[in-house]
């Protein structure tokens, strides 16, 4: 279970996201919509325990651990993984090293073969990580890392943007994998929050919780596909609104 | 080596240049190293060289226990060619002083690819010649194992004086593996090497050289090579052990048409250590290629990463590459890349990025379940990692045993 408590962070000195509470059981998966710029990525990146999202108040804890004061490196091998929106060129790091070091001794040539071949990133496992990679190319290639990973809690931020409809479908397919879509629901471990600005991926995965995040603040929780359609009928707008009128109680 | 021919012409010019500064690097003071050593005794079996020499010789690629992967062995301690060597056929191996006796046409290479009264490192190995070996592949031959010299410094304050010549007959392959390295871990001493290669029509020479000096010797190679049509030279340069000073700027002319020049380089520069390298391609014929790509890392010590492509006819391709990483502060890298061209339709181009390891990476490898240390290594590896394109693969695995043994140093 991932429990998040009255979480405040901060970048620099500004505050980004206030009040953040959240809790996840084992095995479900939640969706996190919200305009851009309103401090999904922030939450993620501070989930993972990116030194530059300091946690100014409350809480993380994660299979019963407080990890609010653990480093970003001990959260990874606690379980905790991330598919980034947009991660960085590494140069000279070819794809099968990252993918041998994600697997940590789980694994051989062969098991990295198998998650290329899963991935459609079988031609990619002698190129550098993300050096010229299109959009659908860094989406799999970071599925094909948290595969390797295999997280017990996978934060995945917009796993959808920039990908083609061919992509798309392939993309959550491997997120199903990842999320353990194909066991009884009983029978899942792995957590997972998605993050996603215009809720396509609900077309490919099934979510149990959404919410809604503005400026910082979760605005609402429920129904994901009952969310995303109050977004598409009213716009962010609404939500935005709907949280000015709780903040001043009318 | 007094039998050996050459023209008076030379001397005079050496002993013109013998006070010529280079034109680049620290100026070494030649009066505080000395001129001679005693004579080596020849050793046939390689294998019965010191243990301590060939443990050594092996960290700079020098196999001795077990030469069945080489194709000939040439080794020479201070200045005196101690072992000669070939198995099969097709390429010779021996001391250039014998060279010059068994064949009158060799003076017709001496000083050719490289200038006598270049600076006084020229000189003074013209005027105090000291040997050097001499590999040449017959025509058409093509070596199934590469070829290992290994220019060892026994005695501590040794000016070492070295005259190699390589030659590559029409359309044969060639693959040498030079190590260089020193007896003592300490002693301070001077190598001066001059290194004149000659890759006849359709030759392909892979030349890797790996230096694995000591934090007091000084170097100071030489070295020029003239790449005829459809010829290719393909150097790979390692140096990842402490050395004192080194200043070195090869020179490749590609006279024939199509000929091509690929240069990799790796360095290391530790806090003491001062490195001024880089290569240069004059492309002198129609469709002439160069790539030059250099890897630099500073733990403290100044590195001036150079590079010079001269775009002199029609269709010539060139590329320079020079990426420099600052590992810790007190280290310098200085990148000069520079071309130049005088031809519409040529192309050429250089990249250069010099800093520390972005922070953003390293978070990125943590995510994954790194430590900082693991990141920062293996980030680290990756740019030491230069896919060497036509590089066979047992150099190739050379050169990554090499790195890999010393990537803990570095770190």
């Amino acid at each position: 279970m991932l429990k998040i408590k009255q979480l405040a962070v901060a970048v620099g000195k500004k505050e980004i996201l206030h009040d953040i509470n959240m809790t996840i059981g084992t095995g479900e998966t939640h969706v996190l919509f919200g305009p851009n710029g309103s401090g999904k990525t922030t939450l993620l990146a501070a989930l993972m325990g990116f030194p530059k999202y300091r946690i100014v108040r409350g809480s993380i804890t994660f299979q019963g651990k407080d990890i609010t004061g653990l480093s970003l490196d001990e959260r990874a091998r606690l379980g905790i993984g991330m598919s980034f929106q947009r991660p960085p060129v590494v140069r000279g790091v070819k794809m099968s090293d990252m993918v041998a070091a994600c697997l940590k001794g789980r694994g051989d040539a062969k098991t990295i073969a198998k998650l290329a071949k899963q991935t459609d990133m079988e031609d990619f496992l002698d190129r550098e990580i993300n050096y010229g990679f299109s959009g659908g190319e860094i989406k799999r290639s970071e599925m094909m890392q948290l595969l390797a990973q295999k997280p017990k809690l996978a934060l995945l931020d917009e796993p959808e943007s920039g990908v083609d409809l061919e992509n798309i479908v392939l993309i959550g397919e491997l997120i199903n994998e990842l999320l353990e879509k194909h066991c009884p629901i009983p029978d899942r471990k792995c957590m997972g929050l998605i993050i996603t600005h215009t809720g396509h991926i609900l077309d490919y995965v099934n979510a149990r919780t959404g919410y809604v995040m503005c400026d910082g603040r979760i605005s609402c929780q429920g129904d994901p596909h009952e969310i995303l359609q109050t977004i598409k009928e009213s716009g962010y707008g609404s939500c935005v609104n709907c949280l000015s009128r709780r903040h001043l109680n009318v | 080596m007094s039998e050996i021919k050459s023209s008076e012409s030379y001397r005079k010019k050496a002993k013109a240049a013998a006070a010529k500064p280079a034109a680049f690097g620290e100026d070494i003071d030649l009066s505080t190293y000395l001129t001679s050593a005693e004579e080596q005794p020849y050793q046939p079996d390689p294998e019965q060289l010191p243990a301590q020499a060939r443990e050594h010789m092996l960290e700079a690629g020098v196999v001795l226990d077990d030469t069945s992967q080489r194709s000939g062995t040439y080794i020479q301690m201070d200045n005196t060619p101690v072992h000669s060597s070939i198995r099969g056929d097709g390429v010779e191996v021996i001391p250039i002083s014998q060279a010059l006796k068994k064949y009158d046409w060799l003076s017709d290479y001496w000083w050719q690819a490289v200038a006598v009264d270049t600076d006084k490192y020229t000189a003074n190995v013209e005027l105090n010649r000291g040997d050097g070996y001499f590999i040449r592949a017959l025509a058409g031959h093509k070596t199934v194992f590469p070829v290992q010299a290994c220019l060892y410094l026994a005695k501590a304050r040794l000016a070492q004086n070295v005259h190699n010549i390589v030659i590559a007959e029409e359309g044969s392959e060639l693959d040498i593996i030079t190590g260089c390295t020193t007896a003592s871990r300490e002693d301070p001493g001077l190598h001066m090497g001059v290194s004149e290669f000659y890759i006849k029509r359709g030759a392909k020479v892979t030349f890797t050289m790996i230096h694995s000096w000591n934090p007091a010797v000084a170097v100071r190679p030489r070295t020029g090579i003239i790449v005829e049509e459809d010829g290719l030279f393909l150097s790979n340069y390692v140096l990842m052990k402490p050395i004192y000073s080194l200043q070195m700027y090869p020179s490749a002319r590609c006279v024939g048409k199509n000929a091509t020049v690929r240069y990799n380089s790796i360095l290391v520069a530790g806090k003491g250590s001062s490195l001024d390298v880089g290569s240069r391609v004059f492309l002198e014929a129609k469709g002439a290629k160069t790539e030059i790509i250099s890897r630099a890392i500073t733990t403290g010590g100044d590195i001036i990463a150079r590079g010079f492509i001269d775009g002199g006819a029609p269709e010539v391709k060139g590329h320079l590459e020079c990426r420099g990483l600052i590992l810790n502060s007190g280290g310098m890298i200085h990148a000069i890349p520079e071309l130049k061209g005088n031809l519409a339709g040529i192309d050429l181009s250089h990249e250069a990025a010099v800093g520390k390891i972005a922070e953003e990476e390293v978070e990125y490898l943590m995510a994954r379940g790194l430590t900082r240390t693991e990141a920062t290594a293996t980030i680290v590896r990756g740019f030491l990692r230069v896919d060497i394109q036509g590089l066979p693969p047992m150099l190739g695995a050379e050169i990554d045993r090499t790195v890999e043994a010393s990537e803990k140093e570095v770190m």
